[in-house]
Order: structure tokens, then C-alpha cells, then sequence
């Protein structure tokens, strides 16, 4: 029941929200507010801000006699460099489908977790993997080649 | 103060000579469970005890009625939970260490191997049991009202089930759980898949975030180890054993199992051999401890039917506490919990299998990893899980394949849905998929018609096709829920033993050959 405001007013009146269930509501409201606030703060922290894997930027040197068009992997990387005529590149053996790590075979690359096919240049051949084994950035430093596993360049780039 | 006439040395030492009678006393409140209103009480008091209602109906007794599917997975979980906390003791989630760890646990550490082992099988019996009693409530169509809540907390349960079961299989760190794990993760990561295909990758990275909460790192190494450890031995077991305590509760709560409408005349004869309940006038009527929804046995047919939980009741779940131990303890002297080489990240296993119970998903993953590993399992889970929502009959509550079309449609159902799943993959294994057919094909078009959504396709015409035969929605639910079973099976049995290096189609696991 509310009062008109013209209406004398009692303190027996009930107010149109009593002022002890406004200040309560509001207790209440702040403490779910705080709540979701921690619950966010909270869950920053399993999101790593550092990644403890190791640098992913090496340094490779390719032996002169390593033949054309074969696959070089460097020690302890996930990486395949090849040299043909136009230059030297690098492509990811790292599955685009759950994560495997390919083989080199005579037609380019093949997945043993799950069956995926991919053309020497990367390019899906068959089987479930949804894009292209990337191609990684390569620059050459002195003798040696520089091998950045986090860049990505066009399908293509040779140096 | 001190009683009359004694001295208060004397009654210390009176007092000291009734500890272990007055300490007996305090703990079984009511005196000691010897009679019936005794153990009611008993029960009734104990805070473990009264997720039980304190009488039972016969029909609840009945083997056939629940098989105690139910309990063997409670059992072989308590199991499991002994013989984790056991392996805890020198298990050191640390890469490397982990594996030296388990080794130790194998071969010096006196009865490791076998409590390994037992850990092992009872998980594997658990996830068993889990989807049976799954089976059972579904097609004795207890889900429905007034226990609908309760079959939301059993979908929670089962995936809780198999979150411990894949957190458990990194443990070891060998090979075969390093590769499963990073296959996992990478599902997890799968919805890169659609927004790859949308270009959006770049602003709503999901499924990035996904696996980097996971890995707490790029690669599974020593972040994703104590993650799955934290999950495996406290966050999943905290889970879990919240969730089974509201199922327990919820049990009770919503008028015990479900029964059918004719069940007091089915046991009408069994009941003749028991004592009847108010004969020896309670203090406490029954009524008041049984104010649950739905019909209990004091609302209506009045509790004739109904026999003292204790002792018929725990005498039947001890059974299957017993039963489930032989069972778990059988196969840990048999076989042996596996361990490959330690897990080298360069080199996967070929072929990776996940644990068997993940070999279906790995099937349907292996020819789309979003569909099969994330958008086919969530449509199951929520579509699944709404059934009591959306079959709101009555008809054959509490038996066997009850509902419009029954056996002969649940039949009918596992021909489609072995025919339906056998044929798809039989087409997918001979003649390969759209990418063989028509190589430029976009990516989205194998995401959403590969031979897991279209199997899904076909499950979901054929149980639109019974709803509207049957005019019923149980009857779909039927004929969908067994589809689902059957497809399950054939997926895994395809992946556990025709699927060998390479992911290919052999006959046998000896074709498989050198690799």
C-alpha cells in the first residue's frame, strides 16, 4: 500500500519502498558487484602473461652440400628449411589440424595423428586440416640463417 | 558440581571408567541402530546416512530396476579415490620426473604397481558404469518430472567423469599421454577453424584463449602438467563429489526412483514377508521425514510397500561396493596399466590414440577437429540433456523402454543407428571425403558436411521421422538416444581397432606394419 503524497504521513505509513529494504538491496547489490569483480580479477591469473616455452627465434646454419629440395630440420624444432634455385625457406612441420608433427614424404608432407596430406609447398593435399603448413619468416645473418618459428610469411617467399 | 555423597576424585574416577560406554552413547544418538525406529533414527541423524530416504520401496530393490549401475559407479570411484591419494605419495608433476616417477611407482615402490593398476581400471570402470546408468534412467524414462534437474546433474557428472579421465591420461608424461594431450588441447583450440575460415581470427580468438587457459603455455610442458594435476586431484574431484551429493540428495528428495504406476501390485507379494511399518507406534510419524515432492510412499498407497533402508538397502549397495572392487581388482591382476617411452615433443606417437572412450571423438575429429571435437559433443550434451524438457508424457514412467513404440521401436533404432553409422564411415574409408573430390574445396564446406555431421544428420531425420510416426516425443527421444549409443560403439570400436599408423583403415592391428 502507498500513500498519496498530499496525505498527512504517519510514521506507521509503509513508505513506498522501505528505507531499510533500499539500504539492504544495496548491501546486497554492492556485494554481487564485488563479487563479479574478483571472479574477473580471479580469472586473469590463469591466463599466462609470459609463456615459458623456449625463445622461438634461432639461428640455423645450412651445410653447403645439403641437396636441393630435400628437408633440413633443425635440432630440437619443428621446422623443415629446404634450398632450391631461387632460394632458401622454411615451413612449419607443425599440423594446422590437432598439433602432430608431419613427415616429409615423396609427395610433401603427411600427418601421422590423423591422416591430413599436404603438397611440398604446404598446401592441403587431403585428410581434415583446415589451412596450409605455414611458411616461416627466414633472413640471413652472416653464414647463418635466422628462423623465426612466430612470424608467418606468404606461401612463396624465398630468400 | 559434584553428585551426592561422592567425593569429586571419585567421580573423575567414575567418569573416566565411562568414556568408551558414554562416548558410544553420544555417537549413535538415538541408541544404538538395533531395532527398526532405531536404525530410522539412525539414519535419519547421520549426515552421510540420510542421502538415503530411511525406508526403500521393493520396487527400488528390484536388481531389474536400476541393475546398481548407479552405485558401481560410486564405487569404483571411491576406489579410485583411494588408490589416487595412494599414488599421490610419490607422483611428482614435474615433466621428466613424472615419468621416473611412475616408473618408480612400477617397479619399486611396494604394491605401486598394483594400485596403479586398480586406479587404472576403476576409472575405466567408472566411465563403464557411468554410461550404462545413463542407458538405464533413460530408458526407464526416470528423467522425467519431477526428476528433470536430476538427470541435468547426471549429464554433469558423466562429463566430470570423463574430465578426470582425460586429465589423468597426461600423468604419466609418456608418449602416449603427451600426444593425446596435445591433440586434446588443440581441440580445444579448434574453433580457430571457423573464425580462420571468417577471417575474425585476429579479433575473437576463442579457441586460442581456450588452449592457452588450458596449457597455461604454447606447448604442453610443465605449465599444462600442474594444470591437469590441480584438475585432476582437487578441482574435478571437488566437482564432482558436489555434484554427486546433490544427485543422492535429489534422489530422495524427488520421491525416490521412479517407479511405475502398477508397482505396489507387482511387490504386493514380496511385501507380505515383511513386517508392517506403524505396529510398533513411532514417536515421530513417518509423514514428517517424507515431505518430498512427487508420490512417496507415506502420500497415497500409504508405506506398506516399503521395507527399512537399513538394513535391505546397504546390504544391496555393499553388495555392489563389493562386486565393483572384485571386478577393479580382477582386471588389475590381469593387465597392466600401459606406459610408453617418455614423452619426446618432436616425435609423435603413430599412431595417437586418446584413451578408448575419446576414440569415437577422435574418429569424428579426424575429419573435422571443430564439428567432431567441439560442435558435434556440445549439440549431444545440450540436446541430450534437455530430453526431460522436451518429452514432458507420462506414459511408461519407471519401465523398461517405456513410452509410445517401446522395445520394438528401440529395436528398429539399433539397425539405424548401426546401419547409419557403419555406413557412413564404410563410404568415408572407401571412397575419402570432399577434399579427394574436389581439391580447392573451402574449408567451411568440409567444417559442416563431413561424415560426422551428416551421421548426426541422418539420427536427427530418423528421429524426427519416429516423433511424428509414434506422435510422441519420447518415442524420438528413443529412437534418437539409441542411434546415439550405436554410433558411439562402431566410432569407437573403429577407432580403437581398424585405425592404425597414419590414422588409416586396417583389418587387423597386425597389418600395420613398420613405421
Amino acid at each position: 500500500m502507498t500513500t498519496h503524497p498530499s496525505e498527512k504521513k504517519s510514521r506507521f505509513d509503509p513508505e513506498p519502498m522501505p528505507r531499510r529494504d533500499f539500504l539492504g538491496l544495496a548491501a546486497l547489490g554492492s556485494m554481487a558487484a564485488a563479487f563479479a569483480l574478483s571472479i574477473f580479477g580471479m580469472l586473469k591469473l590463469p591466463k599466462a602473461a609470459v609463456s615459458a616455452s623456449p625463445a622461438k627465434k634461432f639461428n640455423v646454419a645450412l651445410p653447403d652440400t645439403h641437396p636441393e629440395g630435400e628437408a633440413f630440420v633443425p635440432p630440437g624444432r619443428n621446422v623443415a628449411v629446404f634450398r632450391d634455385a631461387d632460394g632458401v625457406f622454411a615451413i612449419s612441420t607443425v599440423c594446422t589440424h590437432l598439433g602432430c608433427i608431419v613427415k616429409t614424404s615423396a609427395a610433401g608432407f603427411d600427418c601421422p595423428c590423423h591422416g591430413s596430406g599436404f603438397q611440398k609447398d604446404g598446401t592441403v593435399r587431403k585428410g581434415p586440416a583446415p589451412t596450409p603448413l605455414p611458411w616461416l619468416k627466414v633472413s640471413k645473418n652472416g653464414a647463418l640463417l635466422t628462423i623465426d618459428e612466430e612470424a608467418t610469411v606468404k606461401t612463396g617467399t624465398k630468400v | 558440581m559434584k553428585a551426592e555423597g561422592y567425593s569429586a576424585l571419585h567421580e573423575f574416577w567414575i567418569n573416566l571408567r565411562g568414556i568408551p560406554n558414554h562416548v558410544y552413547r553420544a555417537m549413535f544418538r538415538g541408541g544404538p541402530p538395533k531395532t527398526d525406529r532405531t536404525r530410522s533414527s539412525f539414519i535419519f541423524g547421520n549426515v552421510f546416512l540420510h542421502l538415503h530416504s530411511v525406508r526403500t520401496h521393493l520396487w527400488s530393490l528390484r536388481w531389474s530396476t536400476t541393475m546398481g549401475l548407479g552405485i558401481m559407479t560410486t564405487a569404483a570411484f571411491l576406489i579410485t579415490l583411494v588408490t589416487g591419494i595412494l599414488l599421490m605419495f610419490y607422483y611428482k608433476p614435474y615433466p621428466d620426473v613424472a615419468y621416473q616417477s611412475i616408473k618408480d611407482i612400477h617397479f619399486i615402490v611396494p604394491t605401486g604397481r598394483f594400485m596403479r593398476n586398480i586406479h587404472r581400471w576403476a576409472a575405466n570402470v567408472m566411465v563403464v558404469a557411468v554410461i550404462l546408468h545413463m542407458a538405464r534412467a533413460f530408458y526407464t524414462a526416470s528423467y522425467r518430472k519431477p526428476r528433470e534437474f536430476n538427470w541435468f546433474i547426471g549429464w554433469g557428472l558423466l562429463v566430470t567423469t570423463l574430465g578426470l579421465s582425460f586429465t589423468g591420461y597426461l600423468l604419466p608424461w609418456d608418449q602416449l599421454a603427451y600426444w593425446a594431450i596435445t591433440i586434446g588441447a588443440n581441440i580445444a583450440q579448434s574453433p580457430r577453424e571457423i573464425t580462420d575460415a571468417l577471417g575474425i581470427t585476429a579479433w575473437a580468438d576463442i579457441g586460442g584463449l581456450q588452449r592457452e587457459i588450458l596449457l597455461g603455455s604454447d606447448k604442453v610442458g610443465e605449465e599444462a602438467l600442474i594444470r591437469f594435476y590441480l584438475l585432476h586431484v582437487m578441482i574435478l574431484p571437488l566437482a564432482l563429489v558436489m555434484l554427486m551429493a546433490v544427485h543422492f540428495w535429489r534422489i530422495r528428495k524427488d520421491g525416490g526412483l521412479a517407479k511405475p504406476g502398477n508397482a505396489d501390485e507387482m511387490v504386493a507379494e514380496e511385501a507380505k514377508e515383511f513386517y508392517p511399518v506403524f505396529t510398533d507406534a513411532p514417536t515421530k510419524t513417518y509423514h514428517l521425514a517424507a515431505v518430498v515432492k512427487g508420490k512417496t510412499p507415506a502420500v497415497g498407497s500409504g508405506p506398506e510397500h516399503t521395507v527399512p533402508s537399513m538394513p535391505h538397502l546397504f546390504y544391496a549397495e555393499l553388495g555392489v561396493l563389493m562386486l565393483t572392487t572384485l571386478i577393479c581388482v580382477a582386471l588389475a591382476f590381469v593387465s597392466d596399466a600401459p606406459l610408453k617411452e617418455l614423452a619426446n615433443p618432436l616425435v609423435p606417437e603413430n599412431p595417437a590414440k586418446a584413451p578408448w572412450y575419446f576414440l569415437g571423438l577422435q574418429e569424428i575429429v579426424s575429419f573435422s577437429a571443430f564439428m567432431g571435437g567441439i560442435g558435434i559433443p556440445m549439440l549431444c550434451v545440450i540436446g541430450l540433456g534437455l530430453i526431460p524438457f522436451l518429452d514432458r508424457e507420462k506414459e511408461g514412467t519407471g519401465e523398461w523402454f517405456g513410452g509410445p513404440g517401446g522395445w520394438k521401436l528401440v529395436k528398429w533404432s539399433v539397425v539405424v543407428g548401426f546401419a547409419g553409422s557403419i555406413g557412413v564411415e564404410a563410404f568415408a574409408i572407401h571412397f575419402g571425403w570432399l577434399r579427394e573430390a574436389f581439391p580447392d574445396i573451402p574449408q567451411l564446406f568440409i567444417t559442416f558436411i563431413n561424415p560426422g555431421t551428416v551421421l548426426t544428420a541422418i539420427y536427427a531425420a530418423y528421429s524426427i521421422w519416429a516423433v511424428r510416426k509414434y506422435n510422441s516425443t519420447r518415442a524420438g527421444a528413443l529412437a534418437l538416444f539409441t542411434c546415439f549409443l550405436c554410433g558411439f560403439i562402431v566410432l569407437t570400436v573403429i577407432g580403437t581397432y581398424f585405425r592404425g599408423p597414419n590414422w588409416d583403415f586396417f583389418w587387423s592391428p597386425s597389418d600395420w606394419g613398420g613405421h
